[in-house]
C-alpha cells in the first residue's frame, strides 16, 4: 500500500471509501460536537476575559495618571502662579519703598508750601482804602446853606484836594497792586512744587493701582486653580505644550553651543590628558571636555537658583538669604575661572592647529602653511571660549520649563498609550469572542449532514407533538 | 521607579566602562623593496609614508624598513618610533621621521636580492612587540621574491591579527609577457598571507591612499 492510499478503506474503490470515510468524518464531528463547541467556547471566552480583564486593569491605570496628571498640573500651576503673586508682591513692596517712603516727607513739603502760599495770599489781601468818605464830605458840605461864591471856592478846594488825594491813593494802589503781583510771582513756585508734588503721589498711587489690579487677575487665576476649574485645567496643558516645545527648541540650540563648546576645547585638552588613553570607549580628552562643559552648565544652574531666577534645588531656595547669595557669588566666581580657562584651551587649540596645518604642509610638501590675520581666528576662538561658558548659563530657565513641561507631556502621551492599549485589548477580546463563534459555526458546515438529519428528525418530532394538541383543541 | 532606572543606568555604565579595554593604538611597519630599478619608485613611497605619518596619531607605532638581500634583521629598519601622548610632542617626532625617511631615500642604494618574507617576518616581530590594538604591514614592491642561495623562507608565518597590504605592485617585463606570472605572483602571496592567518589587500592606485589605513 502506497502512503498516499491508506485511506482506502475498498481498494479499487476510491470514490466509495473516500463517501465512507466522509460519512465517519461527518457522524465523528456531529458526535464530538458538543464538547468541541465547549472548548472553542471556553477557550475564546478565557481569551476575551482575559483581554477585557486587562483592557479593564489598564483603564482603570489610565484613569489613576489621569487623575495624578491632573494634580501634578494644578501643582505646578498653582506653584507657578503663587511664584508671579509674590513677585508681584515684591514689586509693590519695591514701589511702596521708593515712592510712598518719603510720603511723611513729602506731607510736610506740601504742608509748608500750602501755608506759604496761605500766608502770602493773606499778605496781598489788605488793599488800600478807596476815598469813597470824600464823597460823604463833599456831600455833608454841599448840603450847607451858604453863598454860591463861598461855596464854589470850598468845593474847587475840595475838589483839588480830591484830585489830588485821587492821584495819591492811585500810586498808593499801584504800588499795593504791584507789591501783591510781586507776592503772587513769589508763589508760583509753590504752587508748582505742590502741583509735581501731587502729580508725583498720583503717578505713584496709579502704579500700584495697576499693580493691584494684575495682583486681583492672577488672584483670580489662583483661585480658579486652587478650585481645579477645567478652564485653568485646560490652559495649564495648553501652556505646557507650548512651554514643552519652545523650551525642547531652546535647549537643542544650547546643546548646539556646547557642541561647538566641546570642540573647542577636545583638541588642547589631548596635550593635558593624553591623545590616546580611553574610557568606555571614548576618548579621555574628549570625556575631559565634556566633564568640563557639564561642570560649566551646573555652576549656572547653581547660580541661577542662587538668583532665585530658577528653582530647581529646594535645598537652595531654602537656604539663608545671606548664604544663597554668598554661594552665588561662588558659583560665579568658579564659572568665570572656567570660562578663563576654556579662553585658554581656545587659544591653545588655534595655536595646535597652526602646528599641525605646518605639519600636513610640511609633509604634503608644500611649504610652511602660514596665514596672515591668523588672531583674529585667535581671537574669536578664545572670545567664544570665555562667553559659551556664560551663555551656557541660561540653559537653567530652559531646562526648568523643559522639566516642568515634559511631566505634563509625558503624561498625556502615557495616557494616550494606555488609552490605545486597552483599546487593542478590548478590540481582541471581542475579535476572540467573534473567531470562537465562526469556528463554531464552521464545524457545524463540516457536520451539516447530521445536523441536518437532526433537524429533521427534530421537525417530525415537534409535529407529531403538536398534531395531538390541534386535535385536541379542534375537539 | 526612579531607583529602579538610576540602577540599571549605573548597571549599565559600570559594564561598558568593566568590559575589556580595546586598544586604539595602530601598529603600521612598511617594507620598502630597494632592490634593481625598483629604488625609483621610492619617491612614491614617500608620499605614502607622508600620508601614513599624517594619519597617525598619538601613541601610534610607526617603522620603515628596507627589503634587501635579507631582510630579517634590525639593521634593516631604516627608522621607527612610538609617538608621544602628546599630540604637539607626536608631531614633533614626525617632524624628525620624515628628516630621517628623506635622508635615506636620498642615499639609498639598489640591493641584489630581495627577501620580502625576511622583511615580513621582521615586520611580525615588530608589530607584536609593539603589542598595538591594530597592526599593518605595508609592503611597497613588485612583490617578486629572491632570495640569495642558502636562506631559509620556506618558514611558517604567523600574521594572525595582521593586515598586509601590497603597494604599487608594479608589473614587469615578464608580466607583459605573461600577464598570468603577475597574477599568480599575487595569488601566492594572497594564499600565504591568508593561510598564516593575516588579510590580505592590494593597492596600485596611489590617489586612493586613504584605503591604506582602515580606521
Amino acid at each position: 500500500m502506497s502512503p498516499e492510499s491508506w485511506f482506502l478503506i475498498f481498494p479499487g474503490a476510491p470514490g466509495f471509501s473516500i463517501a465512507v470515510l466522509v460519512v465517519l468524518a461527518m457522524v465523528s464531528l456531529y458526535l464530538a460536537r458538543m464538547p468541541v463547541h465547549q472548548a472553542i467556547r471556553s477557550a475564546t471566552r478565557a481569551l476575551r476575559n482575559g483581554m477585557r480583564l486587562t483592557a479593564r486593569s489598564l483603564e482603570l491605570l489610565e484613569q489613576r495618571l489621569v487623575s495624578r496628571n491632573r494634580e501634578v498640573l494644578l501643582s505646578a500651576g498653582r506653584e507657578a502662579a503663587e511664584r508671579v503673586m509674590e513677585r508681584e508682591f515684591e514689586r509693590i513692596e519695591v514701589a511702596v519703598n521708593r515712592d510712598l517712603s518719603d510720603y511723611p516727607a513729602l506731607h510736610r513739603r506740601l504742608s509748608a508750601a500750602i501755608q506759604r502760599i496761605e500766608e502770602d495770599y493773606q499778605s496781598h489781601v489788605e488793599s488800600p482804602q478807596a476815598p469813597e468818605d470824600w464823597v460823604h464830605a463833599v456831600d455833608a458840605i454841599a448840603k450847607i446853606p451858604s453863598s454860591r461864591d463861598t461855596m464854589a471856592r470850598v468845593l474847587k478846594d475840595i475838589q483839588a484836594s480830591i484830585e489830588r488825594d485821587q492821584v495819591t491813593a492811585l500810586a498808593e494802589y499801584r504800588k499795593a497792586t504791584n507789591l501783591r503781583h510781586r507776592v503772587l510771582s513769589r508763589a508760583m513756585p509753590h504752587w508748582r512744587h505742590l502741583v509735581k508734588g501731587i502729580d508725583s503721589v498720583n503717578a505713584a498711587l496709579n502704579r500700584l493701582l495697576d499693580r493691584s489690579r494684575s495682583i486681583d487677575r492672577y488672584m483670580e487665576e489662583y483661585r480658579s486653580i486652587v478650585r481645579g476649574d477645567e478652564r485653568a485645567e485646560r490652559a495649564l496643558s495648553s501652556s505646557s505644550l507650548t512651554q514643552f516645545f519652545i523650551a525642547g527648541l531652546v535647549l537643542a540650540i544650547a546643546v548646539g553651543g556646547a557642541l561647538v563648546n566641546f570642540h573647542l576645547i577636545a583638541r588642547p585638552l589631548q596635550e593635558m590628558v593624553g591623545g590616546s588613553a580611553y574610557i568606555a570607549g571614548f576618548k579621555v580628552s574628549q570625556v575631559a571636555a565634556l566633564v568640563i562643559i557639564l561642570m560649566e552648565i551646573a555652576m549656572g544652574l547653581f547660580f541661577m537658583e542662587a538668583m532665585r531666577v530658577t528653582r530647581l534645588f529646594p535645598v537652595i531656595a531654602a537656604l539663608d538669604d545671606r548664604l544663597r547669595v554668598r554661594m552665588g557669588w561662588a558659583a560665579f566666581v568658579l564659572l568665570f575661572i572656567l570660562a578663563g580657562v576654556e579662553a585658554g584651551l581656545a587659544y591653545m587649540r588655534e595655536v595646535l592647529a597652526q602646528d599641525d596645518a605646518a605639519l600636513i604642509a610640511q609633509l604634503a610638501g608644500t611649504g610652511t602653511a602660514v596665514t596672515s590675520q591668523q588672531w583674529i581666528t585667535s581671537a574669536a576662538q578664545m572670545g567664544m571660549g570665555f562667553i559659551l561658558p556664560f551663555a551656557l548659563t541660561f540653559v537653567a530657565i530652559p531646562l526648568e520649563s523643559f522639566i516642568h513641561a515634559a511631566r505634563t507631556v509625558f503624561g498625556v502621551v502615557a495616557v494616550l498609550g494606555l488609552r490605545a492599549l486597552a483599546f487593542l485589548f478590548r478590540l481582541g477580546g471581542n475579535i476572540c469572542h467573534h473567531l470562537g463563534m465562526l469556528l463554531v459555526q464552521l464545524y457545524d458546515i463540516l457536520a451539516f449532514a447530521p445536523l441536518g438529519v437532526e433537524k429533521l428528525i427534530a421537525t417530525r418530532g415537534a409535529g407529531r407533538k403538536s398534531a395531538p394538541s390541534v386535535k385536541a383543541a379542534e375537539v | 521607579m526612579n531607583a529602579k532606572s538610576l540602577f540599571l543606568a549605573t548597571a549599565c555604565l559600570l559594564a561598558s566602562a568593566c568590559s575589556e579595554p580595546v586598544d586604539h593604538r595602530q601598529g603600521v611597519y612598511m617594507l620598502l623593496d630597494t632592490s634593481g630599478t625598483y629604488t625609483q619608485e621610492l619617491n612614491k613611497a614617500q608620499s605614502i609614508m607622508n600620508y601614513v605619518l599624517a594619519k597617525l596619531d598619538s601613541a601610534d607605532v610607526f617603522a620603515v624598513a628596507r627589503i634587501d638581500t635579507a631582510s630579517f634583521s634590525e639593521k634593516d629598519i631604516i627608522a621607527k618610533v612610538s609617538f608621544d601622548e602628546q599630540p604637539s610632542r607626536a608631531n614633533q617626532q614626525k617632524r624628525v621621521f620624515l628628516e630621517h625617511i628623506n635622508h635615506f631615500v636620498n642615499s639609498v642604494r639598489s640591493s641584489t636580492y630581495t627577501d620580502i618574507t625576511g622583511g615580513v617576518l621582521q615586520g611580525v616581530e615588530f608589530l607584536r612587540e609593539a603589542g598595538t590594538g591594530t597592526k599593518t604591514i605595508l609592503i611597497f614592491s613588485d612583490m617578486k621574491e629572491e632570495i640569495p642561495e642558502g636562506y631559509v623562507r620556506d618558514v611558517p608565518l604567523d600574521l594572525e591579527g595582521i593586515e598586509v597590504v601590497a603597494l604599487n605592485v608594479t608589473k614587469l617585463r615578464g608580466d607583459n609577457i605573461d600577464p598570468r606570472e603577475y597574477a599568480g605572483r599575487l595569488e601566492a602571496w594572497k594564499s600565504k598571507v591568508e593561510q598564516a592567518g593575516g588579510r590580505w589587500r592590494v593597492i596600485n592606485d596611489l590617489e586612493r591612499l586613504e584605503a591604506i589605513i582602515q580606521e
